[in-house]
């Protein structure tokens, strides 16, 4: 017990440390990318004041802004800004950016879990099913589809998903979190899943062909190797090889795929939210994007990279606690 | 097909061939092994021995019925006196019929050695599994330990324990000492052969002639997926005189001891087989009826063989 503690405080440690230097590297790249764009920040600032500047006045927020520091200068002042927790203010929101994400995540988290947990067990489970009846129609037809859904863009996956479930058959609502003329305070548990069904669907849709087709592979080595012969030997079935064999050995490269795939996750986001017009963190990054609020985009650019690093992160720590040949030798 | 007394699985004419693609949609066929014949009496170790790549595992497999799908199976099988048919065989592995397999890579890699050793059926035999871990001289935390924490050794001596955990007649071990000191092996074979005592039958699958010829009660020669005679030990451990087959005779005489005199050629793979006597292209008394066709099998001297001039 006292090993494991220092083992995973190590590897916390060691994680903690790549972590750090991947954001920093991110935070440099991120703004090189934008001091070498066409976006003018002043400009943008400006255009949110919603009044008319005088160039003398526009020259004093400039001065104000440090923007014609060296960029090196300019980096650093936003670095230890950052540092302090303070990622500025969004032009399009007026608000501070960390508030913004803290409360759009908040919204995507839900989607987000919902999508991820659904895509994973729908993906692993049909990738059992193919696995077990390899070559046959039922294999045949799952991949077939498993390949359709990998190659359709998310988009337009989720237009087709609104045009069938909320226009044609008027089961599921075709936007928002929430009802429409209902204040966000009032809006029930129950009204938020209902709204969050149709786009969790739509993401899930995305990320479980890739899931069910590691896991078909997987199940059919476990399948073809020594030991499966040696269970078929001792007179296992196939639902006992599927069950004693078959998940423990495929479970693994399945976690690890799914932690790994919070990078798609993360892009099918930004699609998804938008054509399902919900208020998460995907849409504020398109919305910065397209509005051209720096601050906002490199606080999303930013926390993104953090998301994904973390999930890399669990899915190797995972694979340390439940794989017992990554565990230290002898117990 | 006259059925013997007294024995327990009976061989006649087994093939095993397999299906295979080459180029694009061509078929072709792989014969692997060809008109085996194999009797085993309760009771009795026999020993299967030829070289690596002679099929001899398969024989195993096909025993068992777990050969993969594309695996065509010809000849008679039986089984106490009925036809070891697929669904027959079916019920009777882990029951009546044990394998002992050939290495650790037959445990699955991410399930502790005790529940491995148990079994899938319950309730679980697990005084009887901790008393043949004791017997192997197997350490009591084996069991908690996963397939890659043992050594080779040990890992053998937790299969044999995950063979002899079942009621099994019919014990078909594939290789079951390499990698295990001499004495562990001794001990091995000991248990085999007292298992034989017990009135059980042993099938021993294995290229270590030495140990064949001490232990086991009868052996066959197993040559290119045939078996090619069938002997008491003892005429393998008298020499050359008492045996009836060329390449039995040849084999004696390449073994260490016995002067180390290989003989020409090599074993002809599965695909390039030849069309008569599988041994005639090595033959150094072949004859054009060798060479035709199929030698019959034949009674000499209370021993079986596939030659036309054995004797």
């Amino acid at each position: 017990m006292k090993g494991i503690i220092r083992r995973l405080a190590r590897i916390l440690a060691l994680s903690g440390a790549k972590t750090a230097a991947l954001m920093l590297a991110v935070s440099i790249v991120a703004f090189v990318l934008v001091t070498v764009s066409p976006i003018d920040p002043v400009q943008q600032y400006i255009l949110g004041l919603g009044t008319a500047v005088s160039p003398e006045q526009r020259a004093e927020i400039e001065e104000y802004w440090g923007v014609n520091l060296p960029p090196a200068k300019r980096y650093m002042n936003w670095l230890s800004n950052l540092l302090r927790g303070n990622l500025g203010e969004s032009a399009l929101y007026r608000r501070p950016v960390a508030d913004i994400i803290r409360e759009r995540f908040s919204n995507s988290l839900a989607l987000m879990l919902c999508a991820w947990a659904l895509s994973g067990v729908t993906g692993f489970v049909l990738g059992c099913v193919m696995g077990m009846h390899r070559d046959t129609w039922p294999d045949k037809l799952l991949k077939s589809i498993c390949y359709l859904l990998s190659s359709v863009p998310t988009f337009w996956l989720g237009l087709v998903m609104l045009l069938v479930f909320s226009v044609w058959l008027k089961w599921f609502p075709i936007g928002f979190s929430g009802p429409i003329g209902v204040a966000s305070r009032d809006v029930t548990i129950w009204q938020k899943l209902y709204h969050l069904i149709l786009p969790a669907v739509t993401l899930s849709f995305m990320s479980f062909a890739n899931i069910a087709l590691h896991t078909r592979q997987k199940l059919t080595d476990v399948l073809n190797s020594d030991y499966v012969l040696f269970a078929r030997a001792r007179g296992e079935e196939n639902r006992t090889i599927l069950w004693r064999h078959g998940l423990r050995n495929t479970v693994i490269p399945a976690l690890t795929l799914q932690f790994a795939s919070f990078s798609e996750l993360f892009g099918g986001f930004v699609m998804a939210e938008n054509v399902f017009s919900y208020p998460g963190l995907g849409s504020a990054a398109a919305a910065a994007g397209l509005n051209s609020d720096v601050p906002l985009l490199l606080g999303v650019t930013l926390f993104s990279a953090l998301f994904v690093c973390v999930g890399n992160t669990m899915a190797n720590l995972l694979y340390g606690l439940i794989d017992p040949q990554i565990q230290e030798a002898v117990p | 097909m006259e059925q013997k007394e007294g024995t327990l699985l009976e061989i006649h004419d087994l093939s095993v061939s397999f299906k295979m693609y080459d180029h694009g949609l061509n078929q072709t066929r792989l014969q692997v092994i060809s008109d085996l014949h194999l009797t085993v009496r309760p009771g009795e170790i026999v020993a299967v021995a030829g070289s690596s790549g002679s099929g001899k595992s398969l024989l195993a497999s096909a025993i068992l019925g777990i050969l993969p799908g594309n695996a065509e199976v010809k000849g008679h099988m039986h089984y106490k006196g009925q036809e070891l048919t697929p669904k027959r065989q079916q019920q009777l592995r882990g029951k009546e019929m044990a394998l002992v397999p050939q290495s650790v890579a037959f445990l699955d890699p991410l399930m502790k050695v005790g529940s491995q050793a148990d079994g899938h059926k319950r309730p679980r035999p697990k005084d009887r599994r901790k008393q043949l871990f004791r017997r192997f001289g197997l350490p009591d935390n084996t069991e908690r330990l996963y397939p890659f924490q043992l050594s080779g050794g040990m890992a053998r001596r937790v299969l044999v324990s995950a063979a002899l955990i079942t009621d099994a007649q019919l014990i078909i071990a594939d290789e079951p000492t390499p990698g295990m000191s001499l004495d562990q092996a001794l001990e091995a074979l000991k248990m085999f052969r007292q298992l034989a005592d017990e009135g059980k039958a042993v099938i021993l699958i294995t290229h270590d002639i030495d140990l064949a010829f001490e232990f086991a009660d009868r052996v066959a020669v197993f040559y290119a997926g045939t078996t090619v005679e069938t002997a008491p030990a003892s005429d393998f451990r008298d020499g050359p005189q008492a045996l009836r087959h060329p390449y039995s005779k040849a084999l004696w005489k390449a073994l260490p001891q016995n002067g180390f005199q290989p003989i020409p050629g090599f074993q002809p793979y599965a695909g390039s087989l030849p069309k008569g006597c599988l041994f005639a292209p090595r033959c150094p008394y072949r004859t054009e009826e060798c060479i035709e066709k199929t030698p019959p099998v034949r009674e000499i001297r209370g021993g079986e063989v596939r030659c036309c001039h054995g004797s």
